[in-house]
């Protein structure tokens, strides 16, 4: 078992090149594209939010669609995938239409859960997306039963489990981690530090840094990156399907990230400078896999149109959430529980 | 047919599901090898083995979370809890996740597991073993309580949780683990969940109860028989959904409700009987409703018997509600 992390620098002067294989020009435009679907759509959340057709709470996954994109490109589709209340990217990055999304997070019958969960709870049970969770840390011993269950009937098949690094102090993580490191549980742990539980630092909420240092007490592997290329995701989450798939044994990989937004609408993120941010900017990891497209001659119009489609495929999506209806009131029983109920 | 204990006919009742689904799992601290802190396990891991019988470590929160992930696609674990008390780290995950997978997935997913944990009073286990805290989950919209009183029921019951679409919480009241015996019949019958039983028929006051304090309303009623007074004791049996029909027409016939229970009186169990009791049948009221419960207090260990609402405190509320 491999218990050093790799070298892992904690500043970096200059951003490494993005070093994809020749021939995966058309995989990466295909990342590309999602990774742009999904900061579309949540531009467009954020307008529908302003406009008061997105209620409650809403939590922008934008500057960190390359997890979700290239975590998920290491999968097959009948994997299974958890995650947090940021779950937008994940979602759309597992198969969920931006129609069927946003008609949620607008609270209307033809969301995935029929407008009853809203932003933070999508579920897409013919994507094997089991849903994003609001507690912090709640759904990680859920993962590990998911988990199991695969393992018990040796369906060969692999669970994504994402938090923030604010779930790592939380008991949830702990017993999680504990459990499927002790029935050798076919799952990949991801931390997307982005650096802020909220609002407070890692340096201000964790005595040590490096998240990935918590599978040692477990005895299980781990991995660290900085999410700069979205094949590098892909590869280097790959290689823990890979041990989870074929050895039935656990990883914890912590992925370094960053968040443009504030954890929420109403954060506007006061405790970080705007120097600091737009350092982050500059390190886009959707603005550099265009520019690569770019470089290795993809080619410029063929980029526009793909923009283009997706412009279309929001603005359809904007159109149907607000057009259809919202969810009748005898749905709340029914799926409370399933029959008539006394009292 | 056998005569059984609780704890033999709650084994029963696993070991049949085991052999017949192989879905059904058992999990929890020490329910493999050692059968369990009340051996209600007892043989489950020599036959079905340790992928099936499991034991875990002290992580009330991670057994029940990974229950919970387990069944959302399609496996019927049956977690313990090793004591009711112990069910509190659990709460986040019964309460947020397990009772909301069906609503929150917009019927999506469900998770379907029954949690067994002992439960109650009289062994003198003090604060931290003898805790009642059904009216938490009953409080919590999503999930199913039941509390068996007699072996019969403790089978029945538990094999018609373990095929209820709906996450089922199974209290086992401890302190008539062995001593509560009776006829259990071989092979598969099940309870339906949400009926009452009537265990006694009266036409003065209806005694509503369950568990272990059902022989506490029986022992009354048999006093207050001496004086004049036929109780009509109601054993829930299911706490939720509760059998609000057998209740009422009970109080029909009564116009006196006694209700009892172990756990502390105010926001118990007993408080939303009463309210239901005076929104479905207030004009066939004779007396008001009257709790007899656990004190407001911590469960006390030296004090134990004056704790619990034991038949000498049960009878003369029966007495006075019969008189007022």
């Amino acid at each position: 078992m491999d218990q050093e992390p790799r070298a892992v620098p904690e500043a970096r002067e200059s951003l490494p090149p993005l070093t994809q294989p020749s021939g995966q020009l058309d995989k990466l435009a295909g990342l590309y594209r999602q990774m742009f679907l999904i900061r579309r759509v949540e531009e467009e959340c954020a307008r529908a939010y302003a406009e008061g057709k997105i209620g409650g709470f809403l939590h922008l996954y934008i500057g960190q669609e390359a997890v979700a994109v290239g975590a998920l490109a290491a999968l097959r589709h009948d994997d299974y995938v958890m995650t947090t209340y940021r779950d937008h990217g994940m979602a759309l990055a597992k198969g969920m239409s931006a129609r069927t999304l946003m008609a949620e997070l607008w609270g209307k019958q033809t969301g995935c859960s029929q407008g009853l969960g809203g932003s933070m709870h999508l579920f897409d049970a013919k994507n094997s997306m089991l849903g994003g969770y609001g507690i912090v840390g709640g759904h990680i011993p859920l993962a590990a039963g998911v988990a199991f269950a695969s393992k018990y009937r040796a369906d060969g098949k692999v669970t994504l489990c994402f938090f923030g690094e604010g779930a790592v102090s939380i008991g949830g993580f702990h017993e999680g981690l504990s459990l499927a490191a002790l029935w050798k549980l076919p799952i990949v742990f991801i931390c997307e530090n982005n650096e802020y539980s909220m609002g407070t630092p890692l340096s201000r909420s964790m005595s040590v840094e490096d998240v990935s240092m918590k599978a040692l007490g477990y005895g299980i592997d781990r991995d660290r990156f900085f999410v700069d290329d979205v094949l590098e995701v892909e590869k280097r989450i790959g290689e823990a399907v890979q041990r989870a798939r074929e050895l039935s044994l656990p990883t914890l990989v912590e992925v370094r990230t960053y968040r443009f937004r504030g954890h929420s609408m109403s954060d506007p993120a006061k405790y970080r400078t705007k120097d600091e941010l737009e350092l982050q900017k500059k390190k886009d990891p959707l603005a550099r896999a265009r520019q690569k497209l770019v470089a290795d001659g993809y080619g410029d119009a063929r980029l526009e149109q793909m923009e283009k489609e997706i412009e279309a495929e929001v603005a359809d999506a904007v159109k149907f959430a607000d057009e259809s209806p919202e969810p009748d009131a005898s749905i709340l029983e029914a799926t409370t529980y399933v029959g008539p109920f006394a009292s | 047919m056998p005569e059984m204990n609780m704890v033999g006919a709650i084994n029963d009742a696993l070991r049949h599901e085991m052999r017949k689904d192989p879905r059904v799992l058992v999990m929890g601290e020490d329910v493999g090898k050692v059968g369990g802190v009340f051996r209600v396990t007892q043989g489950l891991f020599e036959e079905f083995g340790e992928d099936r019988v499991i034991d875990t470590p002290l992580s009330e929160g991670g057994i029940i979370g990974t229950a919970i992930g387990m069944a959302l696609y399609g496996l019927v674990p049956v977690p313990e809890i090793q004591f009711a008390d112990f069910i509190y780290p659990a709460f986040d995950q019964i309460v947020s996740e397990l009772a909301k997978m069906r609503y929150r997935s917009g019927g999506e997913y469900a998770s379907k597991i029954v949690i067994r944990s002992p439960v109650g009073g009289g062994i003198r286990g003090g604060h931290y073993h003898s805790q009642s805290p059904e009216a938490l989950f009953i409080h919590t919209a999503g999930l199913k309580v039941v509390c068996p009183s007699n072996p019969y029921d403790a089978k029945g019951l538990l094999l018609a949780s373990i095929r209820d679409p709906d996450p089922v919480l199974f209290f086992e009241p401890k302190r008539v683990y062995r001593a509560a015996k009776g006829d259990v019949p071989e092979g598969d019958y099940t309870v339906e969940l949400g009926k009452a039983a009537v265990t006694r028929p009266g036409k003065h006051v209806t005694v509503i109860a369950w568990g272990a304090m059902l022989y506490e309303a029986l022992a009354a009623a048999d006093e207050a028989a001496k004086q004049g007074v036929e109780c009509e004791v109601l054993d829930l049996r299911t706490l939720w959904p509760v059998d609000i029909d057998a209740i009422v027409a009970s109080v029909k016939k009564t116009g006196r409700v006694v209700v009892v229970h172990e756990a502390p009186k105010t926001c118990g169990f007993g408080a939303e009987l009463v309210a239901l009791i005076n929104e479905k049948a207030f004009v066939h009221l004779e007396a008001p409703p009257i709790r007899v419960a656990g004190f407001d207090t911590p469960f006390p260990y030296s004090l134990e018997m004056e704790y619990l609402p034991l038949a000498h405190r049960i009878l003369p509320a029966v007495l006075d509600t019969a008189r007022f």
